[in-house]
């Protein structure tokens, strides 16, 4: 009985464990370094991807509406699943979505484009990276919510989901 | 890519042999089949081989820079030098999975060509549970993170191995953490086979030893070289941060030196079994969960590799079964001790050994709290609490002074039965004598902490009567080799903590500053141009008060790919302090922030880790 009982509390301790371990798993992760909220993007200029004439961004920037920029690629396939995500957003009339294309070809970029749809307002290339590295970007894909001063409000790391577009709805509701 | 495919599908033939496996050697237990052992090595050797193609066809993408495959693309780089290309196979999460499960092959195979001597089933079995976890993993790596990853279309370049990643130790740290992390697992297996067995008695307890001695000896060794890591990369100026990482892979070396202690008592004298037992499950139990943590995303930390939930659960799941599979077949195989061959008494060396193992599991507890504590108190009140050193040192510095004096005390006692009046008495009169002089030195050294003084008279006693020892006794040299070390880590700690001076500040070229009796001289800043990185080098004079130079050159490197700012410090170190100095760009031009630390004794901190590595390989050859 005494034994019973031991064994009884031992496996009911471990399933706790579990459970809680578990749920830590699930709890958000995506760790923004808090330098980067509130600052700045620097001005930049950069090609059209499609026109080729040189943009400054601060001329794409509305004071009506906020903008997003995506970074993104054709060789990237995160790229590939927040695509939806992007389409939807850019449906939103206070939404201003600008891409900027990392590292990529001009062509396998319009493929990209024509596959999956164009959502951005206007596509800036930049194809050595240096644009992206001064946003203070790790990789593909990044999406940085800035208001029309240019300091970022929102960063997201990696693939958009699905939350991630809820949260920005909300931004932009507010 | 050819060499791609090839290794994923080594890779699934490994994982189908493993499935196939456990059904033969089940069919076998049960007597439906024939033992052929000659079959059990074949499979085991194709098992090891289809890994090993795998693992070298990894390597080989690294090598090629082969960015169709999705690992290295994201972990490496055309312009890294080869070294680190190669070292990056297993700088990752996926690569360093395919390295657990290299391992885990290698070491069965290796376990059951050495076992020959012990009975047939203890050896069927132990291959059932080693192939259960290597079902496991290999399920682990395909499903969750495959390292043969296809990316279309292919990228021109790679996205770079992280550059603090880029250092020798750490190219060799994580393999050998590994070997000590599976070598426990081949513990656990053997454990958990010896209890359905019943074969756990002095027999198995002198075979199963060979294995904790290596466990053990890379476990240390793998430790060790993450804290040199540390303190040469990170330059923060330490080796031990009880950071939650580093914490994990202490909390089974814990465990294992534990049961390596035990398990001398089953050896000569056929007692503590379930001790044992629940000692050798839980230092794989540990290992797990370490792998655990860092792989989960729940830390961050520099270790972390990748935010995956899904990777999460999986190890979480594994690891939770594993715990139950063991503690039900614990609770129904186990043999009643209640009814004891020998009695124990309280002077003997057993009593000694387990008061080894009481210390061990309080530092364990304390290790264990403080590392997961945090983690539950965030996921049940979203409250974020940090648990830094001086928990640490406040719970376990005051119970290293009586361990130590137990690890002097000890091993000196007879097995069964001691003597009280054959206690040697003259060592007590040592001990006073270090009181005397500990105390002369705290004086001139300004030391006001008792606990200080007490922990290094403590070890000052542990280094005496172990260097004693070693010179009239020699009967258990490796013993006495592995204590000393530990007496010289303990105090070169100690003393490295309370004598370490250190001096920060904002410098020009070419500014001069005095601090204590030495004169820090900035003389010039120069920059250069290397294979995947910009080198910006100072040059720093330190001139002592006998007008000795010594040149100290920090450089700064500036990294293309990714874009990241590392600072390497300069470290000169000497056989009695370490002198150390790193500096940073300020955003004004031509002002640095320069940080210098004189830290003593730091090289024997390095040297005692090795002789007690060096202890525990002397007791290993002597077991063959």
């Amino acid at each position: 009985m005494k034994k019973n009982f031991f064994y009884f509390i031992l496996i009911s301790l471990i399933i706790f464990v579990f459970v809680l371990l578990y749920t830590a798993v699930f709890k958000s992760k995506s760790y923004i370094p808090a330098t980067t909220i509130n600052k700045k993007i620097k001005e930049f200029s950069a090609k059209d991807l499609f026109t080729d004439n040189e943009i400054e961004i601060k001329d794409l920037i509305h004071d009506k509406k906020i903008t997003i920029i995506n970074i993104w690629s054709s060789w990237c396939a995160p790229c590939r699943n927040e695509h939806i995500y992007l389409m939807k957003l850019s449906q939103d009339s206070k939404i201003n979505l600008i891409g900027l294309n990392y590292k990529d070809d001009r062509s396998k970029a319009e493929v990209f484009i024509q596959e999956l749809g164009n959502p951005f307002f206007k596509i800036l290339e930049d194809p050595d990276g240096l644009i992206s590295i001064d946003m203070g970007a790790y990789g593909v894909p990044e999406t940085y919510i800035i208001d029309d001063k240019l300091n970022i409000i929102r960063k997201f790391i990696g693939e958009l989901t699905f939350s991630n577009y809820e949260e920005i709805i909300d931004i932009i509701n507010k | 890519m050819l060499i791609t495919q090839i290794g994923n599908y080594s890779l699934i033939l490994g994982l189908f042999l493993s499935i196939f496996f456990i059904f033969y050697l089940i069919l076998i237990l049960y007597g439906f089949i024939k033992i052929k052992l000659n079959n059990i090595y074949s499979i085991l050797f194709i098992q090891l081989f289809s890994v090993l193609i795998s693992f070298f066809s990894l390597i080989y993408s690294f090598v090629i820079s082969n960015f169709t495959n999705e690992t290295v693309y994201n972990n490496s780089h055309t312009t890294k030098p080869l070294f680190y290309k190669i070292s990056g196979t297993w700088g990752n999460h996926e690569g360093s999975l395919l390295l657990w499960l290299l391992v885990l092959t290698l070491f069965i195979f290796l376990f059951f060509i050495d076992s020959k001597k012990q009975p047939k089933i203890y050896r069927l079995y132990t291959l059932v549970f080693q192939q259960i976890i290597i079902l496991g993993f290999f399920l682990f790596v395909l499903f969750t993170s495959n390292p043969f990853s296809y990316i279309f279309p292919v990228p021109l370049e790679g996205l770079g191995l992280n550059p603090i990643l880029q250092d020798p130790a750490l190219a060799i740290h994580p393999p050998i953490l590994y070997l000590g992390y599976v070598g426990s697992s081949i513990i656990f297996s053997a454990s958990l086979s010896a209890l359905v067995s019943k074969h756990i008695n002095n027999f198995w307890a002198q075979h199963i030893k060979k294995w904790i001695f290596i466990s053990w000896i890379f476990l240390t060794l793998g430790i060790m070289l993450g804290s040199i890591w540390a303190y040469y990369e990170l330059g923060w100026g330490g080796f031990w941060f009880w950071d939650p990482v580093e914490n994990v892979s202490l909390m089974p070396w814990f465990c294992l030196t534990a049961l390596l202690h035990s398990i001398l008592v089953l050896e000569k004298r056929s007692e503590l079994k379930s001790w044992t037992i629940i000692l050798s499950i839980t230092t794989f139990s540990l290992s797990m969960s370490g792998t655990f943590l860092v792989r989960s995303g729940i830390l961050n930390s520099v270790h972390t590799f990748a935010n995956d939930p899904g990777r999460g659960v999986f190890i979480l799941t594994f690891l939770f079964i594993l715990i139950l599979i063991s503690i039900l077949i614990f609770f129904f195989f186990k043999t009643e001790e209640n009814v004891r061959e020998n009695k124990i008494y309280w002077l003997s060396r057993e009593t000694s050994i387990l008061v080894n193992n009481w210390f061990m599991i309080f530092f364990l507890a304390v290790v264990f709290i403080g590392t997961t504590y945090p983690i539950f108190l965030e996921v049940l009140t979203s409250e974020k609490i940090s648990v830094g050193p001086p928990f640490y040192n406040k719970l376990l510095i005051p119970f290293l002074i009586p361990f130590l004096i137990f690890m002097a005390i000890g091993p000196n006692l007879k097995w069964i039965k001691n003597d009280f009046k054959k206690v040697n008495f003259y060592k007590f009169f040592v001990f006073i004598f270090l009181c005397f002089i500990t105390f002369i030195f705290a004086e001139k050294f300004k030391i006001k902490n008792l606990f200080t003084i007490i922990l290094i008279i403590s070890s000052l006693y542990l280094l005496i009567s172990s260097i004693g020892d070693l010179i009239f006794k020699r009967k258990n040299i490796s013993q006495n080799i592995s204590h000393f070390g530990f007496s010289i880590l303990i105090l070169s700690i100690v003393l490295n903590g309370i004598l370490s001076k250190e001096f920060s500040g904002n410098m020009k070229i070419g500014e001069e500053v005095k601090f204590y009796n030495e004169i820090i001289k900035f003389k010039k800043v120069e920059t250069f141009n290397r294979e995947n990185y910009k080198s910006v080098i100072a040059t720093f004079e330190i001139e002592n008060n006998k007008k000795k130079l010594i040149l100290l050159k920090p450089e700064l490197r500036i990294y293309n790919q990714p874009n990241i700012i590392t600072s390497e410090a300069d470290i000169k170190s000497s056989f009695y302090e370490d002198k150390f100095l790193v500096f940073s760009v300020l955003k004004k031009n031509n002002i640095f922030n320069v940080r210098y630390q004189v830290k003593p004794f730091m090289i024997w901190i390095w040297v005692s880790t090795l002789l007690i590595i060096f202890g525990g390989f002397v007791r290993l050859i002597k077991i063959k």
